[in-house]
């Protein structure tokens, strides 16, 4: 009654509230995780135009279960505030990587590199 | 290398007269001003009211004096500018190029980083907690922090004028001129340093403001029910959080290429310059979104309060807005179309950069429909945002222009360009901080400014922009290029004479806008604001005293819907006795003030290569932290009878 | 006077203000490193004929250091336990073990910086090493930051006790040091084993 729908009122702060047996499983999966990741790097056995694909989603995978087991962000309604910002923070960091190595390639690609360009002064 | 690093004698500018007199007189008023302060006895007051005050509203009114004083200086540097350009017609002018390289260079970082920023984030901080209902913001004693860091910036890049000398480079300091290679002097320096530390600042306000809005509120005030100016303040905020450590990060590069020889932009060993430019607008343009989204709040609060009105189609508003903010992160490459990226690249940003003037476009409909059928009362404030949707229409639509990049091709970096911003930054953010100056000192400081000088004021601004920057317009369309120190080209010369003759009449706009406080602190009991809502208001701010006591709300006000305010009058309940409690207020600290003395100190010291003292200057920012976080007690309580009493004396002087 | 209380008991928590706001500092954070992961991205290929990072990496001591920095990820899990439930062994142990790891973190990856510099592969060498010391070594300057924090955060629970306060600081060094351990994710991943397989 006199927290009238305002959802901020029950949020969690991000963080709080994770417990041993969620470290626990976060370390054991965190750490398959990188073991796996260490192996394919250096393997021969998959295809090797793979790799990259398979190590970033390895990598991603594993930033989920820090997020998740470490820090404890759920979909759950008193975290919303907590997944929106991380949301906007993980767009953010989208269009920065991609969009500068997408505007780098092809500016490369056009402009004549910077020694070239050097050594044409003398 | 000497004990003090590189700096020496010569670094003060005995050998050019116009820097020289210019630091005389700059040293002679702040010592003057120091002085009289002393002898007044005002010092005492000054710090544990002001200097160590970590109350928001105080932390607001000194981020907006900082700017105001800023914007002083950097005007200065513009009516330079101007005469330079009336005079240098086939001659030297009086500037020579160093010295006229480094005014624009100091003119256009002095105005963003240090006039407009400081100036949105005054208003944001003074107004928002009091909109929400809130004692203060999230983080008071970090907003402190976060106030004094903005004013070490601005401290370096003053300083640069009497000892050293400051960047030739442009605002943006653009590599390969900005690597040591070409830029040997400790001027980039002094912008770097300036900027990283100010910049920490702006990103502390950001966080704070960004919890603040969506964590604090009195009861009953949903999102949905905010007012649009914390709408606005909270994008603009979390376009800070986002977009200024890429600045971070960008200048740290470049610094690391002039301190300890890193390649990242060089010429030699693989750098890449085109990688500076990409990353300075990827902060650069929200920059502009940052600065502009607040004006859009305060023409929100102005035009539906002086037009009796509620503001026309809240929630297609607070779409526009959270749209602006995620699509000003999309549009970054319409500042170097001509820098390479090809025609493909270029396509889509241009069509990116169009796309984003629709939700400016349905903000401006919604504010002229906000007007349509209202009771319009044209008080100043009012002025500022008619002249605003007037002349940002304009600066907008040259936007959109410059957007087509073959077109840009031709305008990119000309007068034309140059007219644009300041089309869009005057028109739009400057018009708009005017706006909530007038609007809300009332609020705080307890008595209104006068009307008549206000709107003379006003008229001074608009018909000096237009005078000083259409021909900007004129002159780009016919080819000259910016930041040139002389020309020969007979057709650009009237064009050029007319501007300075539009600066000149912007000057006496400033010089009103000064004799109006002037007077106004002269007449103040004349124009005394005795109920707390001088302009019959419809948001939380206006329903305590002015100025508000230091815990805002006696009791948390409760919000039924938007318009909290006006709708407490309608329902005719608008004064209530509450019952009074306890308030536990933050205490002030002098965190923030000894913080930024370490770090103006450390600054310094790295511009001159003192090495000693940026060692003990970092250890003291750090000791100053742990002395802070040792602190047994972080708030005062105002007991309840306490509380009673000044609201009972304030809302005496409302009852009547 | 219901009504009173009603209102007096909105204000969120402290502890939930404090920790919404250092996690939207660490947002920030988060995209300061991705300016300067798009950096080296851009220049990894511009090694100016020097070396690559297939002719430096070490993957042995980059395992090490991941391993010592997940492990005190835990550790540091455990503390956050034990001062929440105020039992010092637990607190301090746990602690200790943050920093002990960490520290190994930071003299193995200075031990490879020191070595990669006296082969001449040094940051002034070329973009690409400029930009792999940079990423890397902001990293790293983080974590030395955060082993600061660390012993600070021990004191003040030494000199004061499990105050509201210092519990909401404990709280954020937390969360720091996780992310910090998330970016190492990415860090290994992008830096040495793409750099390692390319």
């Amino acid at each position: 009654m006199s927290h009238s729908g305002d959802p901020a009122q029950t949020d969690m702060a991000p963080g709080d509230e994770a417990g041993l047996t969620s470290y626990l499983i976060g370390l054991g999966l965190a750490v398959l995780l990188t073991v796996v990741s260490f192996f394919i790097s250096g393997t021969s056995l998959v295809w090797q135009p793979s790799i990259p694909v398979a190590l970033a989603v390895l990598a991603i995978a594993q930033m989920g279960v820090h997020l998740v087991f470490f820090l404890h962000i759920t979909t759950g309604p008193d975290n919303v505030n907590n997944v929106m910002a991380l949301a906007f923070g993980v767009l953010i960091v989208l269009l920065i990587i991609a969009g500068s190595l997408w505007i780098m390639a092809h500016l490369n690609h056009n402009m004549m590199p910077m020694d070239q360009l050097m050594r044409m002064q003398h | 290398m000497t004990v003090f690093g590189e700096l020496s004698w010569s670094a003060i500018p005995f050998d050019q007269p116009i820097p020289l007199v210019a630091s005389a007189i700059v040293a002679l008023t702040i010592f003057g001003v120091l002085i009289w302060v002393v002898v007044k006895g005002w010092m005492p007051y000054l710090w544990r009211e002001w200097i160590t005050s970590v109350d928001h509203k105080r932390i607001g009114v000194m981020y907006c004096l900082l700017a105001m004083v800023m914007l002083l200086r950097g005007f200065i540097d513009a009516i330079m500018m101007r005469a330079q350009q009336a005079i240098a017609f086939r001659s030297d002018g009086y500037l020579p190029p160093e010295h006229y390289d480094q005014i624009f260079s100091a003119h256009g970082t002095l105005m963003i980083f240090f006039v407009a920023m400081p100036f949105v984030a005054g208003l944001m901080n003074f107004v928002v907690p009091l909109q929400l209902g809130a004692r203060d913001v999230a983080f008071p004693t970090l907003n402190s922090v976060g106030f004094w860091l903005t004013a070490s910036g601005a401290l370096l890049v003053n300083l640069s004028l009497v000892v050293g000398e400051f960047a030739r480079t442009g605002w943006l300091v653009y590599p390969p001129l900005s690597e040591l290679t070409y830029s040997p002097g400790v001027g980039v320096d002094y912008y770097l340093w300036a900027i990283e530390i100010g910049g920490v600042g702006s990103l502390l306000s950001g966080i704070n403001l960004v919890t603040t809005i969506l964590k604090i509120h009195a009861p009953g005030m949903t999102y949905s029910r905010m007012p649009m100016f914390c709408w606005t303040a909270l994008a603009s905020n979390l376009l800070i959080v986002a977009a200024f450590p890429v600045l971070t990060a960008t200048l740290a590069m470049l610094l690391l290429d002039r301190y300890l020889g890193f390649h990242f932009f060089t010429n030699e060993a693989g750098g890449n310059m085109m990688m500076f430019v990409n990353l300075v607008w990827a902060w650069g343009h929200p920059e502009v979104y940052i600065l502009v989204l607040p004006a859009f709040g305060v023409y929100s609060e102005v035009v539906s309060t002086f037009s009796r009105k509620p503001l026309f189609g809240y929630r297609s508003m607070v779409a526009a807005t959270m749209a602006i903010c995620v699509l000003s992160f999309t549009v970054w490459l319409h500042h170097f179309f001509t820098m390479g990226a090809g025609a493909d690249v270029n396509a889509i940003f241009g069509i990116a950069s169009m796309i984003i003037a629709v939700p400016t476009g349905v903000k401006i409909f919604n504010w002229l429909f906000t007007m349509y059928g209202g009771r319009i009362v044209f008080t100043p404030p009012m002025l500022w945002s008619i002249g605003f949707m007037v002349t940002f229409a304009i600066g907008g639509m040259t936007g959109v222009l410059l957007a087509v990049p073959p077109a840009d091709f031709l305008l990119h970096n000309s007068l034309f360009l140059v007219a644009h911003f300041h089309n869009v930054l005057i028109g739009g953010m400057l018009f708009g901080a005017f706006a909530g100056y007038t609007y809300w000192f009332p609020k705080a400081f307890g008595f209104r400014l006068h009307d008549g000088l206000g709107k003379a004021a006003f008229w001074c601004w608009l018909i000096g922009f237009y005078v000083a920057f259409v021909p900007l317009y004129v002159v780009g369309l016919m080819g000259m290029t910016r930041r040139m120190q002389h020309y020969d080209v007979p057709e650009w010369r009237p064009w050029l004479l007319i501007a300075a003759g539009g600066a000149v009449i912007i000057l006496a706009g400033i010089i009103l806008q000064a004799v109006q406080l002037a007077v106004s602190i002269r007449h103040r009991e004349a124009l005394r604001d005795t109920t707390g809502d001088p302009w019959d208001g419809r948001s939380l701010e206006w329903s305590i005293p002015s100025p508000p006591p230091a815990f805002n709300f006696a009791m948390p006000p409760r919000v039924h819907g938007p318009d909290a305010w006006w709708d407490m009058k309608r329902r005719g309940r608008p004064y209530e006795t509450p019952a009074y409690a306890d308030i536990e207020m933050p205490r002030n600290s002098p965190t923030g003030f000894i913080c930024a003395f370490f770090a103006s100190a450390m600054g310094f010291a790295l511009i001159w290569h003192i090495w000693w003292l940026v060692a003990l200057a970092a250890v003291g920012a750090y000791a100053t932290f742990v002395v802070f976080a040792w602190r047994d007690r972080d708030e005062d309580v105002i007991p309840a009878a306490e509380v009673a009493r000044i609201d009972r004396t304030r809302g005496e002087a409302r009852a009547s | 006077m219901s009504e009173a209380q009603g209102i007096a008991g909105h204000l969120l928590s402290k502890r939930i203000v404090t920790g919404y706001g250092f996690w939207i500092f660490l947002l920030s954070d988060i995209v300061m490193f991705s300016a300067f992961f798009a950096t080296y991205a851009v220049l990894v290929d511009e090694t100016a004929g020097g070396p690559s990072g297939r002719d430096l990496f070490n993957l042995n001591s980059v395992a090490l250091e991941t391993g010592c920095l997940l492990a005190s990820s835990f550790t540091c899990g455990i503390a956050g336990i034990g001062a929440r439930t105020r039992r010092g062994i637990w607190f301090y142990g746990a602690m200790t073990a943050t920093f002990i790891l960490g520290a190994a973190f930071v003299f193995i990856e200075a031990r490879e910086f020191a070595g990669m510099i006296a082969r001449g592969a040094g940051p002034s060498r070329s973009a690409f090493l400029s930009a792999f010391f940079t990423l890397v070594g902001c990293h790293g300057l983080h974590v030395s930051a955060g082993l600061l924090w660390l012993l600070t955060m021990m004191a003040q629970v030494f000199a004061k006790g499990y105050r509201a306060d210092i519990l909401r600081r404990i709280l954020c060094f937390s969360l720091f040091w996780h992310a910090l351990d998330i970016i190492w994710v990415a860090l290994f991943t992008v830096v040495y084993l793409m750099g390692v397989a390319r």
